[in-house]
């Protein structure tokens, strides 16, 4: 914006941008995701990933596990606004190189090709905890865990060994050892 | 088995539990059972708007006024999607609403029904928190935490929509609890360590300077009074935003006047060169700051606020106190007088040169115009206006734009909930309508709107309301015939191109005063300005005056964008100064 007749003035200072990972527990209600994605649109800022499911049926409380990223003052802020949310009971936020917490995705691939093939695929997968979910003569859908990048390299690397659709999820993230997040 | 009430009892039940005096609304077909059950209930007055923005906005001033929550009851579909201007206006300004929508039967929503619209998917944004009631049972629950949620904390807009087969359906009624904290979300959270910091802060500091903000207004009539008495034990100079007017009296010594955009020249010079700022309630409102990276360079800064995501949002600072401005301006003034730091007389000789300093900035007198014998000028309008208001107790509202800098500049405020205006938002319309909700919860006061021509026209239908309710609002219109501040920008920014800033076709104001069935006064000339005034003032009814002032006055001083607060522009008198070339002409 540097538009010389703005009213508004920027900011020359330039922040490095770090990659988060934000964790929030929400009553599990009607509208409480749209709030909590309205919140980082309205704001601009951005979700590299979203993962939400409930996770105590008997308190009704949901888990949300947003990836981001952003200098250290938008990251606060968006751990500002969302605990001011009125159906957030609190909310976590750890760097993704924080050798403390475990980060995890999940993705199916479906491959599609001769013997040879799949059987090179299921190699290639073996590493990241590979499932064979379905088996057909000419396709596999194999599930990994992973982190995103070894994801990425996957989705990558399968591709010439019949890779024909992928499905994965957003990261969720759980500390090490017996510290639970309060 | 407890009695058994319908959805629509259950509404008034609530508001009569929760104290509401008055609803601001505009019937339709989805809240008719809510209006049929209105009958029943002497205590709630309803006051009938003509448009339910004007609903919302006489809430707004209502509760500015007031202290307490306006509360706003609008129909499905049209009626909500009205209201969500205010509702957005009364998010950016903190001013705390309950709005009550009608949608229509659970059975039909997401069918595209008549008058249907995703109410809480479109005021999700614009209010601190939604419902829609699916469910007869939660509907006492849902409406207490409405209120709550409200007026705690940092005040705000909240909206509860309710389906007409609800209002219908019966239940038990079920009285508001005492809840403690709302998951958790605390109001106070600073120590006496925070304090005794600040205190260390404020004896070492050779410079300093208080800002105080709309969260004073906020915190209630008690918080300026403690603010009076900081500045009192402290001999600090004190800024204030354009929420922030009256709650610290406005023709006092220690005030510099208001700061930001059109600020006074000490105040922002005191803000750039301060080595202590104190913001209290207040949030570096870009209006405010003008460029960040060269905002008080070399200052402490310290934030007083009730709302945590506030704290280090624009301007990073060195001391947070989350909390009310009430508890902590108490905390504070109480540590200063136990230990009995005269901080008054101790500082007397520290800050005497900066006190010497701010004399020599307000000699600039940045407020000054060339007043004229043959046109009114806005701000001698505005002055006259005071001097024959001040000792009345009067209540001020305005539209936006040139004539409310010049009410902010010009008007000296010397008590909280005496100014309403739309900061934030900005929205023109928002002066005549809140001027409504003003005068009904202050029958006995004197409101005057002071408006603009373009303004004033976007919610004119209002009067038709005050005339209803016998409403003596004064609309005090600085007719200039143009949008003024939208002229003022075209003229120093755009190359003189005034593009669509002219009204060609405006109304005759008295004939629409008669029309509406008011009074309309005219004033021409400077010399009739007081008689013409004096005429308003007597005239036990609404009154529409329309001033007719120099249309090609600006509003001075003025911090062009992209500048720092030590670089603004003054008057027409401080011409050798006021050049712009050149570069400095991109700049502005």
């Amino acid at each position: 914006m540097a538009n010389p007749k703005s009213a508004y003035s920027v900011s020359t200072k330039k922040e490095k941008s770090d990659t988060h990972i934000i964790v929030v527990w929400v009553d599990n209600e009607a509208g409480v995701l749209a709030r909590v994605v309205g919140l980082f649109s309205g704001r601009g800022y951005n979700i590299e990933s979203l993962a939400v499911a409930e996770v105590d049926a008997k308190k009704n409380i949901s888990r949300i596990t947003i990836v981001t990223t952003g200098t250290p003052q938008v990251i606060d802020q968006i751990k500002l606004q969302l605990k001011k949310l009125v159906p957030v009971h609190k909310v976590a936020d750890f760097k993704r190189n924080d050798k403390t917490v475990i980060f995890k995705e999940m993705a199916l691939f479906k491959v599609v090709g001769n013997k040879n093939k799949i059987k090179k695929a299921i190699n290639a997968c073996k590493k990241y905890d590979a499932v064979i979910l379905d088996k057909t003569k000419k396709s596999n859908v194999i599930q990994i865990t992973a982190l995103r990048r070894e994801i990425d390299k996957m989705t990558k690397n399968l591709r010439k060994l019949g890779l024909v659709s992928v499905s994965r999820t957003g990261a969720v993230a759980m500390t090490r050892g017996d510290k639970v997040f309060n | 088995m407890s009695k058994l009430f319908t959805g629509a009892e259950i509404v008034f039940k609530c508001l009569k539990d929760q104290d509401v005096e008055f609803i601001f609304g505009y019937p339709g077909g989805a809240v008719l059972p809510i209006y049929d059950e209105l009958k029943n209930h002497s205590s709630i007055k309803h006051i009938l708007v003509r448009h339910e923005q004007g609903a919302g906005h006489a809430a707004e001033g209502y509760a500015r006024s007031s202290g307490k929550p306006g509360v706003v009851l609008v129909t499905s579909g049209p009626g909500a999607t009205n209201v969500v201007t205010a509702l957005t206006d009364a998010y950016m300004d903190s001013v705390p609403l309950v709005c009550i929508s009608g949608q229509v039967p659970t059975h039909l929503i997401g069918t595209d029904a008549f008058q249907e619209c995703d109410t809480t998917g479109i005021t999700r944004p614009c209010t601190k928190h939604n419902w829609l009631v699916k469910d007869i049972k939660d509907l006492s629950k849902v409406l207490h935490e409405a209120f709550q949620v409200a007026t705690t904390g940092r005040p705000g807009p909240v909206l509860v929509d309710i389906p007409k087969d609800i209002q219908f359906a019966k239940t038990s009624y079920l009285k508001p609890k005492i809840k403690k904290k709302l998951n958790g979300k605390s109001l106070n959270n600073f120590s006496q360590k925070d304090i005794d910091h600040l205190i260390d802060l404020m004896n070492k500091s050779k410079k300093p300077i208080i800002y105080s903000g709309g969260g004073v207004i906020n915190s209630g009539p008690e918080a300026s009074e403690v603010l009076r008495e900081l500045v009192e034990l402290t001999g600090f100079p004190i800024t204030s935003t354009l929420q922030g007017l009256g709650a610290y009296p406005g023709d006092d010594n220690q005030f510099l006047g208001m700061l930001g955009m059109h600020g006074t020249y000490e105040a922002n010079n005191a803000m750039h060169d301060c080595d202590l700022l104190i913001n209290i309630g207040a949030r570096f409102d870009d209006r405010i700051t003008g460029k960040i990276d060269e905002f008080s360079p070399k200052s402490k800064k310290v934030h007083i606020d009730i709302d945590p995501s506030s704290i280090n949002k624009i301007i990073k600072v060195d001391l947070a106190l989350v909390g009310d401005v009430k508890d902590v301006l108490k905390g504070i003034n109480t540590t200063l007088k136990k230990k009995n730091i005269d901080l008054k007389k101790s500082n007397k000789q520290k800050i005497s040169s900066w006190w010497e300093q701010i004399q020599k900035w307000r000699t600039k007198n940045s407020l000054n115009f060339i007043n004229s014998d043959e046109t009114i000028k806005p701000q001698y309008a505005v002055q006259k206006l005071y001097e024959l208001t001040k000792d009345k107790d009067t209540f001020i509202t305005t539209e936006v734009g040139q004539h409310q800098m010049w009410a902010a500049q010009h008007y000296k405020f010397n008590k909280p909930n005496r100014w309403m205006t739309s900061g934030g938002l900005g929205t023109m319309g928002y002066g005549l309508p809140a001027a409504v909700g003003v005068q009904i919860a202050h029958p006995k006061k004197l409101v005057i709107d002071i408006a603009g021509e373009a303004s004033v026209l976007m919610t004119m239908q209002e009067m038709s309301t005050a005339v209803q309710y016998n409403l003596p609002i004064k609309i005090f219109i600085l007719n200039n015939q143009y949008m003024g501040m939208v002229r003022q920008w075209q003229e120093l920014l755009h190359e003189k191109n005034y593009s669509e800033s002219y009204s060609e076709a405006l109304p005759d104001f008295i004939k629409l005063a008669e029309a509406y069935g008011c009074k309309g006064i005219i004033a021409e000339k400077p010399f009739e300005l007081d008689e013409k005034i004096k005429e308003m003032l007597k005239f036990d009814g609404p009154v529409i005056f329309d001033c007719r002032v120099d249309p090609n006055e600006n509003c001075f001083p003025m911090i062009p964008s992209g500048k720092p607060h030590n670089q603004m522009i003054l008057g027409p008198n401080e011409k050798e100064e006021n050049k712009i070339t050149g570069k400095g002409k991109a700049l502005v």
